[in-house]
């Protein structure tokens, strides 16, 4: 019944001097739609860049590298044991790069319920001979479909079917800039060397474009089978295992755990790609920063035209308090009136920053680097309106408060005498 | 002699502005229920300060006020405003209506605030009020609609709406002509007799203060005749 009527004096107040309020509300208004718009463009763009990075980066890489041993023979000597040995001009062992015991290795990996997939990989060094000249190149011989499923392998290949590689034998797909430069076309077969000097004739079925032209000069894909055939390897051979985790926090201690428990080297995505971290957050802190000092000014506009409303209310407040209305209820009144404005404002500000992100959404942005993108990324997500819609509730109330107290602390006595 | 609605015991106030001055200077007196009594006195006597302090909203003072039997002093604000709004009603010079509100809705604002009846039945008595003054067509018009006389006819009914205890005025009919302070006092005059209402009004109205049943009369803060 109180809150009604408080309610009730709030809404008269705020009707009777409703193109203020309308000017406050689109204060706020405006302020939330650029949040919601900006935060949402922003994190889209990160999201957009990270997984640049992120969908082809496995959250763990096992894989074998060729060292010296770290156990000479002399250390298991008897008669040299107590003496130190220098040794000079070591070399690493002769040895494959391929992990060892791969079968064990991806079963114990499938039981592990924190893996969400495996995808075993080749790579290999080659060249591409292009009439009398070779070209440097590296195959890397995949799993078609797991790869597809964990890494958006279809993405990237932008002409031909992904699929055909699996299903055509002695297939490859071309990175873009080699393509281009042996003027393969789909369909045709070009010739491959491998280090060893074995040549393998290979039928080109798509292109690929990873948006890093380096990369994408030198760097094919072909089946895993393939790829072994052409090193002469069994089916054994594999030289990498990129393993997608459920959690990628968890990524730096599970990849020191199979570091020791596989005898493999690993290496986590944190490792491997620090900055992007750095880069994403430091991109999200400007933006709220950008959001938030939008709904301060937002809200300083509300503290001006509520201090204004308070000047020109003084009879009324001075004969509301005289009728027996306490400071605390014209207290209310004025909060009362500030958050109905945030309220009003920030729910129509949700609503906008949402037009304008599906707006936004629509905008061409074509790029050669990002061949997947064909409009400007946008994050959809619900975080932003509630922290929006949070954060409008917040400054419109502290933007109220001091007008509010102002108001209460109005003394009818001074008022009414006055006239 | 009828009950005591409204006490002053040994009242004081001082001003400090620009110097220290006594205003008020140890009053004393009581105003009985039913009693129509005016406070008369020339400008800057003290007579509205007396009345503010009486109504409890000016609670900078020595001495005490009683109202209906209980201590006003050191009362916390919002029990003062529960006094005011629950014993105490109003009527200035000026009506103070709040032009965003209907006519009828202003006489409920003090009776929806005590809260003592429901809504519907708030907006009855109103309308009796309204009645009473001769005004009950107008209820639903805005307050700026109204002439003067009729504004302060509707500030009047608003001091009703609770059936205060005591009706303050501080210059009622300041602001209006022959006939309508003429009106003004007949209210006030049947109010005191028909329905028994204690008033006390501050005037410089001579003639309006000759008819009341009590005179207080107030010189340089102190009552010179009662």
């Amino acid at each position: 019944m109180k809150y009604k009527l408080i309610a009730n004096i709030a809404r008269s107040l705020l009707l009777a001097n409703w193109k203020q309020t309308l000017v406050a509300a689109i204060g706020v208004t405006f302020s939330i739609t650029m949040f919601i718009a900006l935060l949402s463009f922003m994190s889209g763009l990160n999201d957009m860049l990270d997984n640049l990075i992120l969908n082809r980066t496995p959250h763990i890489r096992l894989y074998n590298e060729i060292l010296p041993s770290t156990r000479q023979p002399i250390e298991g000597s008897v008669q040299y044991k107590d003496h130190y040995n220098f040794i000079s001009s070591i070399k690493p062992k002769n040895e494959l790069l391929q992990i060892h015991n791969i079968g064990a290795i991806i079963n114990a990996l499938k039981k592990d319920d924190r893996v969400l997939g495996i995808a075993p990989k080749i790579t290999t060094q080659v060249f591409y001979t292009v009439g009398a000249v070779d070209l440097t190149g590296v195959i890397n011989g995949i799993d078609v479909e797991a790869e597809n499923r964990y890494y958006y392998f279809k993405d990237y290949v932008t002409s031909g079917n992904y699929i055909a590689l699996k299903n055509t034998p002695n297939s490859i797909i071309l990175g873009k800039g080699a393509a281009e430069k042996m003027m393969a076309k789909i369909g045709d077969v070009i010739q491959v060397i491998t280090s060893k000097g074995e040549r393998m004739p290979l039928k080109v079925v798509g292109y690929f474009q990873s948006g890093i032209s380096d990369i994408d000069k030198v760097q094919s894909y072909a089946s895993l089978n393939t790829t072994q055939k052409l090193l002469g390897e069994s089916n054994n051979y594999i030289t990498d295992l990129q393993i997608k985790l459920k959690n990628i926090l968890l990524a730096p201690q599970m990849a020191k755990e199979y570091k020791e428990l596989f005898e493999v080297e690993a290496i986590d995505i944190k490792t491997a790609n620090s900055q992007f971290e750095t880069g994403t957050f430091i991109r999200t802190l400007i933006s709220y920063a950008v959001g938030i000092t939008l709904l301060i000014v937002a809200g300083f506009g509300i503290y001006n035209i509520l201090n204004m409303m308070i000047y020109q209310k003084l009879d009324s407040i001075a004969i509301l308090k005289a009728t027996g209305f306490s400071g605390r209820d014209v207290n209310r009144i004025f909060i009362f009136i500030a958050l109905s404005i945030g309220i009003f404002g920030g729910l129509l500000g949700l609503v906008f920053g949402f037009g304008l992100s599906a707006l936004i959404d629509q905008v061409p942005f074509n790029t050669t680097a990002l061949p997947t993108i064909k409009t400007y990324p946008i994050n959809y997500n619900i975080k932003f309106y509630l922290i929006g819609s949070i954060f409008s509730l917040l400054t419109t109330y502290f933007a109220g408060y001091f007008p509010a107290r102002k108001a209460s602390k109005v003394d009818p006595v001074v008022i009414i005498r006055g006239k | 002699m009828s009950k005591v609605i409204l006490e002053a015991k040994n009242l004081s106030k001082y001003f400090y502005d620009p110097v220290k001055f006594q205003v008020l200077k140890e009053m004393n007196f009581s105003v009985n229920k039913g009693e129509l009594v005016a406070v008369i006195g020339k400008s800057g006597c003290g007579k509205s300060t007396l009345l503010y302090i009486l109504s409890t909203m000016d609670t900078d003072y020595e001495g005490d006020v009683w109202i209906d039997g209980i201590s006003t002093r050191g009362k916390k604000e919002g029990e003062l405003a529960r006094v005011r709004n629950e014993k105490i009603g109003f009527v200035f010079q000026f009506h103070y209506l709040l032009n965003e509100f209907s006519v009828l809705k202003n006489v409920m604002l003090p009776g929806l605030k005590l809260g003592k009846y429901p809504e519907h039945e708030v907006e009855q008595r109103a309308y009796d009020k309204l009645k009473i003054l001769g005004i009950e067509n107008e209820a639903l018009k805005k307050p700026n609609q109204l002439s003067g006389g009729e504004k302060q006819r509707v500030a009047i009914a608003r001091s009703l709406i609770n059936d205060p205890l005591i009706i303050m005025g501080d210059e009622p009919t300041g602001n209006l002509d022959k006939m309508n302070s003429e009106n003004v006092f007949h209210i006030f005059q049947e109010l005191a007799e028909v329905y028994n209402q204690s008033l006390l009004i501050v005037t410089h109205d001579t003639e309006f203060a000759s008819r009341s049943s009590r005179i207080i009369e107030i010189e340089d803060g102190k009552i010179i005749k009662m």
